[in-house]
């Protein structure tokens, strides 16, 4: 590259700016989260830190039980989704119909059909079932959200796994099992990380199904953060401080993993 | 054809003897199948329900209602207005996030020093959960005397704005944005990263200076991507809901209601099943005629 | 030991059939070649063999048994991939050894077998590799080694070369053919590349779309092609082919007109040839030369100079490119008139429909 020493230096002011920019929400959520209420309501970036905040938190809501479900939930979803996926996807990838081809485009549909639109059937099953403010409700709720993203996501992956390979599995005496054992897992393991890890995400933040169909029992961070907005949200410190602990652990698990997800982020658009 | 694409076509050895090749296509079966009653079940109820009085606080009204809830939704200003703001919501995002996304994508493709970090903290947004984003835009960026927005314009010498009853769409269109700009550059800083390096050399040896480099060899080889950018991003787009709930609970006025807070509205706040499941049945005949449109153009569009 | 033989076998992928009845034979310890030009369908006939494609019609025999519903493990075959087809997440060794363990070999035994092959294809140094971190050469090394390790009753390589470049090629070809002495086994072996057939194969099937043209010694496919198509698929440079009419037909040959006038007996069987029929005279380039007293008369198009050959190209006889190969270093200039002779012993006759009359002089080399 013959880039002047201006451009570089305007490239790279540009790209920080950019990033804090976006970044700064968070950052100042995080910062917030340690002043006491009296500071937060001003712009001081320098103040005496203090904890007092989560220890309100904590005090009013029981954190680790939404913690708790928001885990349970949030894995459950993903791999009852990866489970359904995967043969699916497989099936898909290296057994093809003619009919292959609608299928996917029809699972994909089916995503576009907003959650409202069966909100209150979807409510009215879970009461007569039971299901209501139950965690196995909303790990089922969630699989099927995904399913359709999960699949498409997995298809591009095993897409991309050379058909000769597998014949030459074939031809070593592999048998279907062993083909997947042995080669299909481990050459796709990427894939199915990073589709696993969006699942996760996904599930983490989702909103709608949580507050609608959760009540205590089984609600997640998304309840938990929502019942910090009413008008005493206005309490800007604890509000942050709630913020912050709703998305710590998957903001930090995400950004550990960020490599592995944007890997596979890319649902067959590149290359 | 890419062995990525979505067009699934005859793989050799499709028929091999040893491995029963019927058996393994039916393995799609489950999935076909779940999604099958996750999409029939709550649709023909939504549609029976869509045709009766049936109010949760009232029990005493009940019976066939015929056309009288879609009658009262068309009839409805708020209806139009939620149709218009979904819609407005919807193309505004898409925008924002790809004409920036690619802007950004392009920037962050440069090396410079610390990029790495940089890429992390810009997308970050991607992993807050709507409601939290929602709320910290609320209270801590865009409160008009507490948020940093309005100590920022007062420092400058400037009123502050009241956002959320000054512009209460574009704000709403603001948070969402946030959110969904990282992803677009994801996947947008993806591609341009599998762009062929000889190929823009071989046009800047045909005399394409930057902006030409842009417009006729990034942005043609990103358009697979943007495609992926705007199928994802209207699936969910199409249905915000956590960002209103939060932020301005749909007004004031009607402002910022979209469809989907509209159903929530009638459903749980007025307890009209009815008139929410009519209202529903919009929302899937909107989905689905965006669906048509965008998964018949993209899933063309990714099969080249 | 391993015999195949092939009767009748079809594939049809849904109406189109792409094989259209094969019948072979294949020896114990046979070098067979399947070549033929693109599209013709000599992967899909290897991969019937293989078992990788269903037979939709005839009948598949190893050693004198059906196998056409076996599975592809259990024909005791081996295969090469054009693309290598290695497994990207397991070393050199593992990638050898994987048939053996799936087959629950033990592990010192797997050892030494990978080791053997290691040995014979010098890939000692490398079976701590992954695939991606060896050269082309080498991965296609690999895959050899991948199937000599399960000693298999027959190879099967489909264009195993067409990935190397050019020196490596021909490196790789004399390996594969002392590999086949070595080993002592049936092979099959898939090229479009005509050189590679000619030079490795002991029996050739020449295919063309789905059909078998010719079945021979490469010699025999050289000097006696049964048809025009083979005649123009074997030899490098291609046979030069020239429309001609019959003038006389005897016992010494027949006379041939070409269109510029000029007559050249050719020494084939005369069989139901009249005088004033159509026919196609075909002169390899090294059957002809030049010649002042020659009766075909041209102009020099081009002159390739390979050192020890000199290829020129020549517009005659209604054609522009006739190839006439001289030895060593000509002196002939492009755009020079030049007159050539061709040696009537050693041109092939081919009647309306493509086929060739027998010629009168046999090669020695060829039975
Ligand atoms: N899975 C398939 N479906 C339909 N046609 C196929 C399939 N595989 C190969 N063919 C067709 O069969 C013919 C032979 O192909 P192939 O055996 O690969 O040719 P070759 O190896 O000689 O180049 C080609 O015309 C090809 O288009
Ligand atoms: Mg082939």
């Amino acid at each position: 590259m013959t880039d002047s020493l201006a451009k570089r230096i305007l490239v790279a002011v540009l790209g920080w700016a950019v990033a804090l920019l976006l970044f700064f929400p968070i950052f100042w959520m995080v910062l917030t989260s340690f002043k006491s209420e009296t500071d937060a309501i001003t712009a001081r970036l320098f103040f005496q830190p203090t904890l007092a905040s989560y220890g309100e938190v904590f005090a009013r809501a029981d954190y680790l039980a939404f913690a708790f479900n928001s885990i349970a939930i949030s894995l459950g979803g993903t791999v009852l989704a990866l489970a359904l996926a995967i043969p699916a996807a497989y099936s898909m990838a290296f057994h093809p119909t003619p009919r292959t081809r609608g299928t996917l485009l029809w699972m994909l549909s089916t995503k576009m059909l907003p959650p409202v639109g069966v909100l209150v059937p979807i409510y009215l099953l879970f009461r007569t079932t039971g299901l209501l403010d139950t965690r196995s409700g909303l790990i089922g709720i969630y699989a099927l959200m995904n399913l359709p993203i999960v699949v498409w996501m997995l298809f591009t992956f095993y897409k991309e796994v050379p058909h000769e390979i597998l014949e030459a599995g074939r031809m070593d005496g592999a048998t279907t099992w062993g083909e997947v054992y042995h080669l299909l897992m481990p050459l796709t393991l990427p894939g199915v990380a990073s589709t696993g890890l969006l699942s996760l995400i996904l599930c983490w933040n989702e909103a709608f199904w949580s507050l609608n169909l959760t009540s205590s029992h089984a609600a997640p961070l998304t309840a938990f953060i929502a019942s910090f907005s009413s008008p005493e949200g206005l309490f800007f410190a604890k509000l942050s401080a709630a913020s912050t602990m709703a998305v710590a652990p998957i903001l930090i698990f995400g950004w550990f993993s960020q490599k592995q997800l944007v890997q596979g982020l890319t649902f067959g658009a590149v290359k | 054809m890419s062995a990525t694409s979505i067009e699934a076509g005859t793989a050799p050895g499709d028929a091999a003897p040893a491995a029963s090749a019927p058996a393994r296509s039916f393995l799609v079966m489950p999935s076909v199948l779940v999604l099958l009653v996750w999409m029939i079940v709550p649709l023909v109820m939504t549609l029976w329900f869509s045709f009766r009085n049936y109010n949760l606080l009232d029990p005493t009204t009940q019976g066939f209602a015929g056309i009288n809830n879609y009658a009262y939704l068309v009839t409805d200003p708020d209806f139009w207005a939620s149709l218009r703001n979904t819609l407005v919501l919807l193309a505004s995002v898409l925008v924002i996030t790809v004409g920036l996304g690619t802007l950004l994508a392009v920037l962050f493709n440069q090396p410079f020093p610390g990029r790495n970090v940089a890429r992390v903290l810009a997308i970050s947004p991607f992993f807050v959960m709507p409601t939290v984003a929602a709320l910290v835009w609320k209270n801590l960026m865009m409160h008009p005397i507490y948020g940093v927005l309005g100590v920022v314009a007062r420092a400058f010498g400037m009123q502050p704005v009241d956002w959320f009853s000054q512009f209460p769409l574009a704000s709403v269109i603001g948070i969402v944005s946030w959110e969904w700009l990282p992803f677009a550059l994801l996947i947008l800083l993806t591609a341009v990263q599998s762009l062929d390096n000889e190929q823009r050399e071989a046009a800047r040896m045909d005399g394409a200076g930057m902006i030409a480099q842009f417009f006729f060899i990034t942005l043609p080889h990103l358009s697979r991507a943007i495609s992926v950018v705007i199928m994802i991003e209207t699936i969910f787009l199409l249905s915000v809901f956590a960002e209103i709930f939060v932020t301005t609970s749909g007004g004031p006025g009607n402002a910022t209601t979209n469809l989907a807070f509209l159903i929530y509205a009638r459903a749980l706040l007025q307890f009209d099943v009815g008139g929410a499941s009519a209202g529903g049945v919009v929302a899937i005949l909107l989905a689905n005629i965006v669906a048509f449109f965008l998964v018949r153009t993209v899933a063309r569009r990714l099969e080249t | 030991m391993a015999t195949l033989s092939l009767r009748n076998v079809r594939k049809a992928y849904g109406p189109v059939e792409v094989i259209k009845g094969i019948d072979l034979d294949i020896d114990d310890r046979e070098f067979v070649v399947f070549v033929g030009p693109s599209g013709c369908g000599k992967s899909t006939l290897l991969r019937m063999i293989a078992g990788l494609e269903q037979i939709t019609g005839g009948d598949l025999n190893i050693d004198g048994k059906r196998v056409n519903e076996v599975g592809p493990a259990d024909r005791g075959l081996a295969m090469v991939f054009q693309s290598y087809a290695l497994y990207p997440h397991m070393t050199v060794s593992e990638n050898m050894g994987f048939a053996l363990r799936l087959a629950k070999v033990p592990k010192a035994e797997r050892d030494t077998k990978v080791k053997e092959a290691a040995r014979i294809l010098q890939l000692g140094p490398y079976l701590d590799r992954k695939p991606k971190d060896l050269s082309g050469g080498q991965r296609q090394r690999v895959a050899i080694g991948r199937a000599i390790v399960r000693a298999p009753k027959v190879f099967l390589f489909d264009e195993p070369l067409s990935n190397l470049d050019a020196a490596l090629r021909g490196q790789t070809r004399i390996e594969i053919a002392r590999l086949h002495e070595e080993l002592a086994t049936t092979m099959i072996y898939v090229t479009h590349d005509q050189v590679e057939a000619m030079t490795m194969a002991d029996k050739i099937v020449v295919l063309q779309a789905g059909r078998v043209e010719q079945v021979g010694s490469p010699l025999e496919l050289y000097h006696n092609p049964a048809n025009i198509f083979v005649a123009g698929f074997i030899g490098s440079p291609r046979m030069n082919v020239i429309d001609a009419t019959v003038v006389s037909a005897g016992g010494g040959g027949v006379e041939v007109r070409l269109p510029s006038g000029a007559q050249i007996v050719v020494e084939v069987a005369a069989g139901a040839m009249q005088p004033g029929m159509p026919v196609r005279l075909g002169i390899r380039p090294e059957a002809m030369r030049i010649d002042p007293s020659g009766p075909i008369a041209g102009e020099v198009r081009l002159v390739e100079r390979l050192g020890g050959l000199t290829l020129l190209h020549l517009g005659a006889e209604g054609r522009d490119d006739l190839i006439v190969q001289v030895e060593g270093t000509s002196a002939v200039e492009a755009h020079q008139a030049v007159r050539v002779s061709a040696d009537g012993a050693a041109c092939h006759l081919f009647d309306a429909d493509g086929l060739a009359l027998p010629r009168l002089a046999r090669h020695q080399l060829v039975a």
